[in-house]
């Protein structure tokens, strides 16, 4: 069974390991996500449920998205994302906590980058770029994109400056540094795709298990 | 209160005593050598603290065999062992980076009598 929930993300701090290591962590508020919908074989032809996180006000939700949240009957949601899950795993209204998981296990997030607008090829690809001093006149220009005889044109997907950021990232592998039930809290060693406020899926690792 | 203060707030020791840059201060830090754990003494000036609830850390600078030591601990870390408080010095600023350029007579610190 896949497993997962939603989250948004609180921002790092530091904690203290027992051998005294400083730990950068990052706290994840994971409030139990609510299942929204169950997709069925025969209704719509995969299996999958589709899960709500992030109160929102009724007044501001649209009614169509209303009409449909009102079936779960659990309030209203901002996030709303499909996980892939068998039959009769989930009903509709059920809350997914973060229990699913376990301390020192590990997890993927996925989340939206944070946006860093028009970036050159330096920041955005890694290029070297060229000497800062001695006359240069070449800093941080791209180079040579497509020669003028041969081939004579450039090629598609070359790595040119552009919008860089604000898109899907998963991290995986995260191990899980705490679970605060109480607080609703997630504490995962390492960084999390996105700004503070920014929100996350998380779920099973699917390369590494505890 | 703020989730990430709070997660910060619970990491701090409460036993550390207070103490201030110019103080001379005794450091006893824990050293795991494979499976054995010792404590061993660091004493010297301390010219810097930063705060930041548990992220905090202090530099205690010390002038071993001639030559100038510095070494920076996070105040709330499970390896310091206790924090003693030697002396109290009287210094007129925060960071006392200008010892590092100072030798012998000219790098001491007037001790702070209270008065």
């Amino acid at each position: 069974m896949n497993k997962g929930i939603l989250g948004k993300k609180l921002g790092m701090t530091q904690v203290f390991a027992e051998d005294g290591a400083a730990i950068g962590v990052t706290a994840i508020e994971v409030e139990p996500s609510v299942v929204v919908q169950v997709k069925t074989m025969e209704k719509d032809g995969y299996e999958a449920v589709q899960i709500g996180y992030g109160r929102m006000k009724q007044k501001n939700v649209t009614k169509p998205l209303q009409g449909h949240l009102n079936k779960a009957g659990k309030g209203f949601f901002r996030v709303l994302r499909e996980i892939p899950a068998a039959a009769g795993d989930y009903e509709v209204g059920q809350e997914i906590s973060a229990d699913i998981f376990q301390a020192g296990g590990f997890v993927d997030v996925v989340g939206t980058s944070k946006g860093k607008g028009f970036q050159g090829v330096m920041k955005r690809h890694g290029f070297g770029g060229g000497r800062a001093t001695h006359g240069s006149m070449f800093h941080r220009a791209p180079g040579s994109i497509g020669a003028s005889a041969d081939p004579s044109r450039v090629f598609k997907g070359t790595k040119m400056g552009g919008h860089m950021g604000d898109v899907r990232k998963t991290v995986q592998n995260l191990q899980i540094w705490q679970i605060r039930s109480d607080r609703n809290l997630l504490l995962l060693k390492g960084s999390v795709p996105g700004g503070k406020n920014g929100y996350v899926f998380i779920r099973q690792a699917r390369k590494k298990s505890a | 209160m703020n989730v990430l203060e709070m997660i910060e707030k619970e990491q701090m020791r409460g036993d550390i005593p207070a103490f201030k840059s110019g103080d001379t201060v005794k450091v006893y830090v824990r050293i795991t050598e494979g499976q054995k754990q010792r404590i061993q003494a660091f004493e010297g000036v301390v010219i810097r603290k930063r705060r930041g609830n548990s992220r905090a850390n202090f530099t205690v600078r010390k002038v071993s065999y001639g030559i100038g030591v510095e070494r920076t601990f996070p105040i709330h870390s499970p390896v310091i062992d206790r924090i003693e408080v030697v002396s109290r010095g009287l210094v007129r600023r925060s960071r006392l980076y200008y010892l590092r350029s100072l030798r012998g007579k000219k790098a001491r610190i007037k001790e702070d009598t209270g008065h």
